[in-house]
């Protein structure tokens, strides 16, 4: 082949003795390219880049052919493969003179962490990069932190109390000197790039000023509501609150805060502020706060914003809303917590006890007409619940399922203690939810029960919808501003779901627990420990070196004509005042996409220059 | 003595002859300037003429139309040897022009086109022992340097009397400009464009516009109100004179020195504003492009990677 000076064949290049074979022929033939046809880039690029580089070379005179991806995985006719891979190498031969030597950047990488959402898996990363000594930001966008876990009583598998186990977290973030704790906030902007990301935040009035509130609660007593009239959010509405509030006793932070839609004062500006009187000289309340931008710089950021629980009135069928007796399993988590709304009562709507209770699996899940994916709590929690009302009612519990998934640690124990517990379980997927009919207020649910292949119309006196997890409504707000993909079922997207699962293509932002895809709570966490550990490698590197493969304007060239600007998918293009267009390097993941498109041809990219593209094509449309 | 210049029309329509006409009194100047040896449009010279010139004796032949049959090769060939400069002279010298969208047809299926099965011309013609023949139709439109070197492209379609001017005064100046070099500004015609600014920086279309279906406002740029103008992709010289006379750019400057294939980034220019995600939106955005090939090729068909349909 024209431009070889040495050809060598050798079984393991990749190797240390192949690498060293690589250094050697440089030292002795002066050779001032090399191209490796082996493998995979992605595999073994890094590798003999690096070779080339000890043996003095600059390490993008290397190039290497994908003999896997390109070829051997992807031909079943072995003799064509082998001719392929000749042209690939003719094409690795002509481009690879063209290349010319390019420089690894680096940029600085501020130590200070961004936690988005306060659930179980903001508070643990949070903790996790404090004790590491790094300042974390967490940003929560309702009044306290502890998202879903603080309104579960029990959590399956072992049953712990969720409050026992979830509140000392809670508090520990408060008291962490290391935490800034930002609740009834929102992440409103995010410009930079990794290491350096400046972020504005939102925080909304709770006119409530935090330094002087202690938390004593007194003015939630001396409000001049004397029964609490409002539906109350954190209960679902089951229970009810008043206009200052404080979601559930053991909110962090501790301070209330005012609801200015029902609050008497923001109405009509004509309460008797009984709240302000028994607040006193602590003075805390402030109807006159206003919003608060903060603006911080962070290196690495971590998002948590967790799920939201399908909404069943998508299933018309099942009669949520319709029949006060049908609940979602949320709501039930609420009924049968002891600091809920009945005390931990199971009591209908009208006061009675249910006798048999029909829990309805997959309700927003693996339905070709809501969500098809699994929501892999959903059997789970329906066991815990199925329990936890067969304890304190001793009613009859009958759980409707198409599949007991119980693939987790101690799972499958749970789900055979549970049945042992006399809960019954018909296989199939209830069909309809429809009154008795004779005054009763009982409810009939109609399965076909495939085990018995029959359909079974079951009357019970409360019915639960075991609910999906879904993303979250502005998931697709938060991912663009955040520059990161969703997959197809709306959840955030990981870099690489095996070898990546909490990196996203944006560097130096992580993606833990549910806003990733469903799971329960120790894989949760465990996602959040790898997202700060992650979040933890860059920042302890402190600078994180940047491929040269960008696309650069050739500025005197460029026209103004703005087409490149919009396309970046990584927000890397500005346009200057001087009317031309600037990629910024670090934000440049080189995807080529304005490279093609810039119609003047002003921009160019480093590794993919038109003349060793062309001359790749050349190589490649060459008969030998 | 004065230099000598010549011009030639090969597959054209004539228009490059009526711009050095347009020259206006500039024609004056150049006319005492040189000493023009061959202008079969203008003045009667014959082919023998030329041939009888010493080789080299021509300092500059501007040769304007596309290469399409085998008298036009074989000018083209004559006047190279004659002249030390061959300038490409407008889009079809330079690019194929035109004549170029030929190349999404051959010989045959012209032929078939324009006579049916009616009466063909012959090949040869003889009458009283005399014969005459008619040069051979090539398959294929090429530009004028896929048949001999040139040394200098005029861009335009036709080139304008500023660009002509600019290049004459370069040729008889003392500082040649780099052979190979296209006579005009290396930017886009965004760059010259009076409309410019008002592009907005995040551009999306639902829909393109054909020029007869709008009027289009005089201030705002043409792409911004649907109407598919190849200014960010052609090059500047024009001064965007279709843009300041309300109608899109069509790209006969062609391409900036960076780019290889015109219609390649022209068809990327549009398709980049296009806002559809299924093939149904983009092909509705498109409908307003009846004629993709004539319109992101209409003057480089014959200069693109690919140089014409695949024959057979
Ligand atoms: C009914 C039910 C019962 C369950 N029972 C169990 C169980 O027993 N055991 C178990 O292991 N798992 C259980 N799970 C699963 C468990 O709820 C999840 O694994 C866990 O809550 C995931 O935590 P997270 O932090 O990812 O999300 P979340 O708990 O949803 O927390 C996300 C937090 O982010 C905040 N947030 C959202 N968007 C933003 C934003 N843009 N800006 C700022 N903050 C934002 C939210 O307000 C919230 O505080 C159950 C789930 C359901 C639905
Ligand atoms: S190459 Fe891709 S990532 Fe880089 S600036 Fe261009 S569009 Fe953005
Ligand atoms: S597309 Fe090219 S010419 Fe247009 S603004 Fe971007 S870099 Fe400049």
């Amino acid at each position: 082949m024209p431009g070889v000076a040495l050809a060598r064949e050798y079984k393991y290049m990749c190797s240390d003795p192949g690498q060293e074979l690589i250094r050697q022929d440089i030292r002795d033939h002066g050779l001032d390219r090399i191209v490796v046809a082996a493998c995979s880039p992605h595999l073994h690029e890094k590798t003999f880049r690096h070779a080339v580089a000890e043996a003095g070379l600059n390490p993008y005179y290397f190039h290497m052919v994908n003999l896997r991806e390109h070829d051997s995985w992807v031909h079943a006719d072995k003799p064509a493969a082998a001719a392929k891979a000749m042209d690939l190498i003719r094409a690795a031969v002509r481009r690879v003179r063209w290349h010319v030597p390019l420089e690894r950047r680096q940029a600085p990488i501020h130590a200070n962490a961004l936690v988005v959402g306060g659930g179980i898996a903001g508070i643990d990363a949070a903790l996790t990069l404090a004790s590491a000594g790094k300042h974390v930001y967490l940003v929560e966008r309702e009044p306290t932190i502890g998202g879903h876990m603080a309104q579960f009583d029990k959590t399956f598998p072992t049953l712990d109390c969720a409050a026992c186990i979830l509140t000392p977290k809670m508090t520990a973030v408060k008291s962490n000197p290391n935490i800034t704790l930002w609740s009834y906030s929102e992440v409103r902007r995010v410009e930079g790039y990794v290491g350096n990301y400046d972020v504005e935040i939102r925080r909304k009035p709770r006119y409530i000023i935090e330094d002087l509130c202690v938390g004593c609660l007194e003015c939630i007593q001396a409000c001049v509501f004397k029964q609490a009239k409002v539906p109350d959010e954190f209960n679902l509405g089951l229970g009810k609150r008043k206009p200052v509030y404080i979601p559930f006793p053991q909110a962090v932070p501790q301070l209330v805060v005012i609801d200015p839609e029902t609050c008497i004062e923001f109405k009509s500006g004509k309460c008797k502020k009984t709240c302000v009187e028994v607040c006193a000289e602590r003075n805390a309340i402030d109807f006159k706060q206003k919003e608060k931008i903060e603006n911080i710089r962070v290196g690495t950021i971590i998002l948590a914003t967790g799920f939201e629980t399908f909404d069943p009135v998508r299933v018309p069928y099942y009669g949520y809303g319709l029949y006060p007796n049908v609940y979602t399993s949320l709501e039930v988590e609420r009924l049968v917590n002891a600091s809920g709304p009945t005390g931990g009562e199971i009591v209908l709507r009208d006061g009675r006890k249910p006798a048999t209770v029909g829990i309805v699996h997959c309700v927003g899940s693996r339905d070709v007409n809501t969500n098809r994916y699994c929501s892999r709590v959903c059997c789970m929690y329906s066991l815990k619940l199925a329990h936890l009302i067969k304890e304190k009612t001793g009613a009859e519990v009958i759980e409707f399922y198409i599949d007991m998934r119980a693939p987790g640690k101690a799972f499958e124990e749970f789900y055979n203690r549970v049945a042992e517990e006399g809960v019954s379980f018909v296989r199939g997927k209830v069909a309809d939810i429809y009154p008795a009919g004779n005054g009763d207020g009982r409810l009939i649910l109609q399965a076909e029960d495939t085990l018995l292949g029959m359909v079974r119309k079951i009357p019970v006196d409360m019915v639960v919808l075991s609910v999906g997890l879904e993303p979250r409504p502005d998931a697709n707000d938060v991912r663009r501003l955040f520059n990161i993909g969703c997959s197809g079922d709306g959840f955030f997207l990981e870099r690489h779901p095996k070898l990546a699962p909490v990196s996203t293509f944006a560097d130096g932002i992580f993606v833990a627990g549910c806003c990733q895809g469903p799971k329960d709570i120790p894989d949760t966490v465990a996602q959040s420990g790898a997202a700060a550990a992650q979040a933890l490698a860059l920042i302890d590197a402190g600078v994180i070196e940047l491929e040269p493969n960008t696309a650069y304007v050739t500025e005197d060239a460029c026209c103004g004509c703005k087409t490149c600007i919009p396309l970046c998918p990584y927000s890397a293009i500005s346009f200057l005042e001087e009317k031309k267009a600037r990629i910024n390097e670090v934000l440049c993941k080189g995807c080529g996409t304005c490279v093609a498109a810039c119609p003047s041809g002003s921009i160019r990219q480093n590794l993919f220059e038109d003349q060793q593209i062309f001359e790749e094509i050349g190589g490649i449309l060459t008969y030998a | 003595m004065k230099p000598k210049v010549a011009f030639y029309w090969c597959a054209s329509c004539g228009g490059c002859e009526e711009a050095v006409v347009d020259l206006d009194e500039e024609i004056l100047n150049v006319v005492n300037a040189v000493d023009i040896v061959f202008w079969p449009v203008a003045l009667d010279f014959k082919r023998r003429d030329v041939e009888a010139m010493p080789d080299g004796s021509i300092l500059a032949s501007f040769i304007n139309g596309a290469i399409r049959n085998s008298e036009q090769r074989e000018m083209a060939e004559t006047l190279r040897a004659k002249s030390q400069v061959v300038v490409a002279f407008g889009s079809c010298a330079q690019l194929g022009g035109i004549p170029g969208l030929a190349n999404l047809f051959d010989a045959k299926e012209i032929l078939q086109e324009v006579y049916g099965d009616g009466v063909r011309p012959q090949m040869v013609h003889r009458e009283n022992g005399h014969s005459l023949s008619l040069p051979e139709f090539f398959d294929t439109v090429l530009a004028l340097d896929r048949v001999i070197g040139v040394d200098y492209y005029l861009p335009g379609c036709p080139p304008t009397p500023k660009i002509i001017a600019g290049a004459l005064h370069a040729l008889l100046g003392a500082d040649l400009p780099p052979k190979g070099a296209v006579l005009a500004p290396d930017h886009a015609l965004c760059e010259q464009c009076p409309r410019k600014d008002t592009r907005p920086e995040k551009l999306v279309l639902k829909e393109f516009k054909r020029p007869h279906q709008m009027i289009a406002d005089q201030q705002t740029c043409l792409l911004a109100q649907g109407l598919a103008c190849l200014g960010p992709g052609t090059r500047a010289g024009c001064e965007a004179l279709c843009p300041q006379g309300n109608m899109p750019c069509t790209g006969c400057f062609g391409p900036t020195s960076r780019v290889r294939d015109f219609g390649a980034k022209a068809l990327s220019a549009i398709a980049s504003v296009i806002d559809g995600n299924t093939e149904a939106e983009i092909a509705r955005a498109l409908d307003a492009v009846p004629d993709p090939a004539g319109t992101f090729y209409r003057y480089s068909l014959p200069s693109s990677l690919l140089g014409r349909r695949r024959m057979g």
